[in-house]
């Protein structure tokens, strides 16, 4: 008999005036108890409708009746056929657009909690399993993986189980893209993505950090080493800035160097050298998952006020409910329907305050939501000492200045058709360097897809042939 | 890791540093820099890169222990090896074209201003180098910029070596003397790029300076490294690090340069892993009264 309760089993949390305070996880997971709770409320639908909404296909049904059973391990081993890091997943998808917006539960109630019992079952699987990971048999032919984010991870996972030599060349020192140097500490502890990494290495893939391709070595010198293939997943490029007044004043921030300085070089822990600014008031300007990962991360180093400053209203807000409601929990002050006109500085050049203008919505622009209009003489002042822009990124053009035959769309993303090939033979790409700034899930989605393509490429290429 | 396979003191606070990095040393063209991370607590630091051996594969760097990495990395010896170190980052200095150039080098600005003069001579250009320090005991690369010029000009701030005077002042007089120069590249501290330009504008002669703002990853995603260069936002990391010296603000990048300042000064009061292993922090005194010979470190390690 299912469990018929309307709402999730609730998620444990730190109290939000403590969390606010330190960068600990703010969800602490499902206890065993919890998570067979939740499972039971899985109708187990024939159509699985979740399913079709997951953009990597993970058997949800399949691995919650699992859960229920209480055979974790199972759950898991269903979870990893199609998805490579559900630690991952389980904390920092966008369910709720996903898989859990398909869920027939949700039409009356809410949905099955699908994230937070894949995360469950891949903490579970953490902390208990010792079983030796399997390789797959080595089938001889080498594949490159640009990036080391959720989508080169993803497309480095797939072909590794396929038998393929693959090898990951990531810039920073350190393996996760933005898994690493952009999702905070209390929303993705960086221990989780580490283990998620050891695993792939454990499973053969090779990760090279320090490697800026485009730099250090052109596709054209990968394809010379023996790759057959190259998947490019190098992520989003440069922050947008507003070009309004006062841009360049010290104590202004794009979002991905603050959250790159606190994430990736934990200036947060005074054993590491990293420096930041101590702020007592922040404007964060922008409404999407990362302004609200900036403006938590700002209150956290002890900014008194923080503020989201939106041209937009909050029904507007790109940013998923859950990131927003926590945000409000942790005191940050929601500033909506307020746009920046110029940053006012002193006479040292640092941040003083900000001038916002009031907006009021109009008719509805080519997105489909009502475009914010300007109220004529409604500009005034906040008070603040930094602002952090959270505007999102243009591409990168390392790769595509740097190899030949390589299209790209007016904006500077590469062009990839629906199997991730772009217009260059052997070379495929996916994830926000072809799409712009989205989310984790679809990078991943694109890994995979652009990892089935790799495959197929190799073998219909005729050099396909098992070497060992 | 990246091995340390040669290490020379150039002077008290200046040190050249040969390391293994093949890839990068085949790669590296003279304006590009790398970005090292001395250990797991250290920032990411550029540094240009000074020179490069493509056969031994190896990549010479000179900096100013100026901040905790800087002056971490200046403890290490022959043999240790550097966590990260990764490039060559930024775009080549363009030297293609040009017949008659002066470079000029202010303080260890001369290690970044020598593989520039090199890639010129080495083009077939006339070059001039006038290479600027405070005083004698600082003076650095002198051979070596010597073998790669046509005239070499040395002033010190006392007199106490070379011609007395600023690298400004220089430039003035050789441009009165009638020298045509169809390019001037200068790399030093920002005032001395600063005071450069103004030296050439009026004559209009192209001039290329050599930026150094704070930056993070060096390959365009944080964006912490944005110089207004013509009014618009630049990015040093991607659009330079080299730009035309007439339209860079340079006062804007000097207050974005020294934003750290204050807490860099703390870091090395209470900076205890370098006090701890009984490694020096007198040079770190000395370096911060050499001032403003730091064109090689950048990020907060710029004072």
């Amino acid at each position: 008999m299912a469990n018929l309760s309307l709402t999730k089993v609730k998620m444990p949390e730190q109290d939000p005036n403590v969390r606010n305070k330190n960068f600990d996880e703010v969800a602490l997971g499902y206890t065993e108890e919890m998570a067979k709770e939740e499972a039971t409320r899985c109708l187990n639908c024939k159509n699985r409708p979740c399913v079709s909404g997951c953009p990597v296909n993970v058997r949800i049904p399949d691995f919650i009746a699992q859960v229920v059973e209480g055979n974790y391990e199972e759950a898991y081993k269903i979870i990893t056929s199609t998805n490579c890091l559900p630690a991952v997943c389980g904390r920092v998808c966008t369910q709720e657009t996903q898989c859990e917006s398909k869920c027939v539960r949700g039409m009356k109630g809410e949905s099955v909690g699908i994230g937070r019992l894949e995360r469950f079952v891949a903490d579970y699987h953490m902390a208990h399993s010792k079983e030796l990971i399997e390789k797959a048999e080595d089938n001889g032919h080498k594949v490159a993986v640009i990036g080391s984010g959720p989508a080169g991870l993803t497309c480095a996972g797939d072909l590794a189980r396929l038998g393929y030599k693959v090898t990951i060349f990531e810039a920073f020192h350190k393996a996760g893209g933005v898994l690493v140097y952009g999702i905070p500490e209390f929303r993705l502890p960086k221990a989780i993505v580490q283990k998620e990494v050891d695993h792939l290495q454990a499973l053969g893939v090779e990760v090279r950090t320090n490697f800026v391709i485009g730099k250090t070595l052109t596709i054209d010198e990968i394809f010379a080493e023996g790759y057959e293939a190259v998947f490019i997943g190098s992520g989003a490029g440069l922050p947008s800035f507003m070009g309004i007044e006062g841009e360049s004043l010290v104590g202004v921030y794009s979002a991905n160097e603050y959250l790159t300085r606190v994430n990736l070089m934990k200036a947060y822990s005074d054993k590491y050298d990293t420096p930041i600014r101590k702020s007592s008031a922040v404007a964060v300007v922008g409404g999407g998952n990362v302004a609200m990962d900036a403006a938590r991360t700002a209150k956290r180093l002890g900014a008194e006020h923080v503020y989201i400053v939106y041209r937009r209203s909050e029904e507007e807000m790109p940013a998923r409910a859950e990131e927003v409601h926590h945000a409000k929990e942790e005191g940050i002050e929601f500033l909506c329907l307020n746009n920046p006109t110029r940053i006012l500085g002193s006479e040292t050049g640092e941040v003083s305050s900000l001038e916002v203008i009031s907006m009021e919505l109009g008719e509805p622009d080519a997105s489909g939501r009502r475009r914010p209009v300007a109220i004529a003489g409604s500009e005034h002042e906040l008070t603040v000492d930094t602002v952090i822009m959270a505007l999102g990124t243009s591409p990168n053009p390392l790769i595509r200045s740097t190899t030949e035959g390589l299209e790209a769309n007016p904006k500077g993303g590469l062009i990839a058709d629906e199997t991730m090939a772009t217009s260059r033979p052997g070379v495929f790409a996916g994830g926000d360097a072809v799409t712009g700034a989205a989310t984790v899930i679809l990078a991943m989605g694109a890994g995979k897809k652009a990892a089935a393509s790799i495959d197929k490429y190799i073998k219909e290429k005729g050099s396909y042939q098992k070497i060992f | 890791m990246f091995k340390i396979v040669a290490k020379r003191q150039l002077n008290e606070a200046v040190t050249l540093m040969e390391i293994e990095a093949p890839y990068i040393a085949k790669k590296a063209k003279a304006g590009q820099f790398i970005i090292f991370r001395v250990d797991e607590y250290g920032e990411r630091i550029p540094l240009t890169i000074a020179d490069t051996d493509p056969e031994k594969g190896t990549v010479t760097i000179i900096f100013q222990a100026v901040g905790t990495s800087t002056r971490t990395l200046a403890q290490m010896n022959e043999g240790d090896a550097i966590l990260d170190f990764v490039g060559p980052l930024g775009n080549a200095t363009e030297i293609e074209g040009y017949k008659n150039v002066c470079v000029v080098g202010g303080g260890v600005g001369c290690a970044i201003a020598y593989p520039s003069a090199k890639a010129l001579h080495k083009a077939g250009a006339h070059v001039d180098m006038i290479a600027g320090f405070r005083n004698k005991d600082i003076v650095i690369l002198e051979d070596e910029m010597r073998a790669v010029s046509d005239n070499l000009y040395v002033t010190t701030d006392d007199g106490s070596y070379g011609e007395k005077g600023f690298v400004t002042n220089k430039l003035q007089a050789l441009i009165d003397a009638g020298n045509k120069y169809d390019l001037v590249i200068a790399i030093g501290p920002i005032p001395m790029m600063k005071f450069l330009a103004e030296v050439t504008r009026p004559y209009g002669i192209k001039t290329l300076v050599s930026l150094n703002p704070i930056m993070i990853d060096g390959t365009g995603m944080c964006g912490g490294c944005r110089v207004t260069v013509g009014g618009k936002i630049r990015f040093a990391c991607v659009d330079g690090p080299d730009f035309d010296g007439h339209e860079v603000d340079f006062d804007e990048l000097m207050r974005r340069n020294s934003y750290y300042k204050a807490q860099e000064r703390e870091s090395a009061n209470h900076e205890c892993r370098i006090i701890k292993a009984g490694k020096a922090a007198e040079a770190a005194a000395d370096a911060l009264k050499t001032g403003l010979d730091t064109a090689a470190s950048f990020t907060k390690e710029e004072k």
